[in-house]
């Protein structure tokens, strides 16, 4: 799939992916002559689709988790079904969680919820946070890299 | 009416800058780590059957515990993804999955069998069902399927094996994808129980996996010697012009299993 700037007779090159949580997905494509944004908008269906092939639309810019299909779309899965490897040093739990922030967490799939739990709470303790908070997990996502977490 | 109308601005092969969302691309990539993944796997041996209930399970999970007692690295790849079976006659439904960076590592079940299975991963007692925006729908569910097998090919680390054995749902369906994801055609053996009604069935089965680059090891003949009646084994060995590997009686002893072992 490519998009062409009519205008400017440029093809738009691939900006930036966009998945805004209610099973749709988003790209945006920019074209390097005038800066003009067009955005690709998908319905569940067609995110599904594309995401079931495993390929992401605008290549594969974030690092790929094993059985990342898998984990988002098995229902039944049971929780932490993957096991962490042993770690050297396991982190301290002195971190605390907001209600706000475990309503946020309880909606992550229940496969990968210990391990997403796990990211936010180093991401607080590295940097002293006390509580975690929607904004601490927004923070984290962006620095991170969570894209869809 | 179809009107071919030229546009006034440049088509897609007149773009010249690469498709950037790359889904070409990533397929290729795809196919390349699920052959890099089996690049220290010297064979894989997909285990099906025309038929449900012949045996295909069982056969599979103790020719592979045959294969690990004489020393030899051997995984076993639960490909019925609905109705796994191979945990438990494994004695390993309690073992879990492990995270290893980029991979995902198979649990050891009995003998120092590697295994992967969806038994693994779903929640006791609950049939493997998926979230989606159109649940139900069998084209949407048999991509789902697609999409497991293909992670369980491209992301578990199997290390070095003497030989994969993957245990098939009953269906031609799961060896298709199977046999689209694999580097090199896939070899087969069909168990079959000796009546007509099977024979016939694995007869349709295995002709329609051969033509899909099915290579034919042989054939198994399992509970033989009870009620079942029939020659389904030697008429298919004939047919399809490959060995009977072995014919299995109800309960049988190892013996049996240490002798298909080495012919696999
Ligand atoms: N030779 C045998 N001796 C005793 N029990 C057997 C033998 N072969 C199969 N069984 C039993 O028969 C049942 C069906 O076997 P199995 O599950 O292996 O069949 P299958 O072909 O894999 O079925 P499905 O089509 O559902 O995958 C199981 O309970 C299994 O333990
Ligand atoms: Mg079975
Ligand atoms: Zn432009």
């Amino acid at each position: 799939m490519k998009f062409l700037c009519v205008e400017c007779d440029r093809q738009m090159m691939f900006d930036e992916r966009q998945l805004p949580g209610d099973g749709t997905f988003a790209a945006a494509f920019k074209c390097p002559a005038c800066g003009r944004v067009v955005a690709m908008l998908a319905n569940p269906m067609e995110t599904q689709l594309v995401a079931s092939l495993g390929v992401k639309i605008g290549g594969d810019t974030i690092g790929e988790q094993p059985f990342e299909m898998i984990r988002a779309t098995v229902a039944t899965a049971k929780d932490d079904a993957l096991r962490e490897p042993i770690r050297e040093a396991p982190s301290r739990t002195g971190v605390r969680w907001s209600a706000e922030a475990l309503e946020r967490l309880s909606r992550v799939p229940a496969f990968v919820r210990g391990m997403v739990k796990r990211i936010y709470a180093e991401y607080a303790e590295e940097r002293g946070i006390a509580e975690i908070t929607p904004a601490v997990m927004d923070r984290a996502r962006t620095e991170l890299g969570l894209e869809g977490m | 009416m179809i009107c071919i109308v030229r546009p006034s601005f440049r088509t897609y092969h007149e773009l010249s800058e690469p498709d950037s969302s790359g889904v070409v691309d990533q397929i290729g990539a795809q196919r390349r780590r699920v052959a890099d993944r089996l690049s220290y796997v010297r064979r894989v041996v997909a285990v099906m059957s025309g038929k449900g209930g012949v045996g295909k399970s069982f056969v599979t999970a103790h020719l592979a515990r045959a294969v690990a007692r004489v020393g030899r690295p051997v995984g076993l790849l639960d490909a019925d993804l609905d109705g796994p079976t191979a945990a438990r006659l494994l004695d390993a439904r309690e073992r879990r999955l492990t995270l290893d960076g980029d991979a995902v590592l198979p649990v050891a079940a009995a003998e120092g069998v590697k295994l992967v299975s969806m038994d693994q991963l779903l929640a006791d007692g609950r049939a493997l069902a998926f979230t989606g925006p159109d649940r139900d729908s069998h084209v949407w569910r048999g991509t789902l399927e697609a999409a497991a097998l293909r992670e369980f090919l491209a992301d578990v680390a199997w290390g070095a094996l003497d030989v994969l054995l993957v245990d098939l749902p009953p269906g031609l369906q799961r060896f298709q994808q199977l046999a689209e994801l694999l580097p090199a055609p896939a070899s087969v053996i069909t168990v079959t129980i000796p009546t007509p009604e099977s024979r016939d069935a694995v007869r349709r089965a295995l002709g329609a996996a051969i033509g899909h680059g099915a290579r034919p090891l042989g054939i198994v003949e399992n509970m033989v010697g009870g009620a079942f009646h029939g020659d389904a084994a030697d008429a298919l060995a004939e047919e399809f012009g490959v060995p009977v590997l072995a014919r299995v009686p109800f309960h049988p002893p190892d013996a049996v299993w240490t002798d298909l072992a080495a012919r696999v």
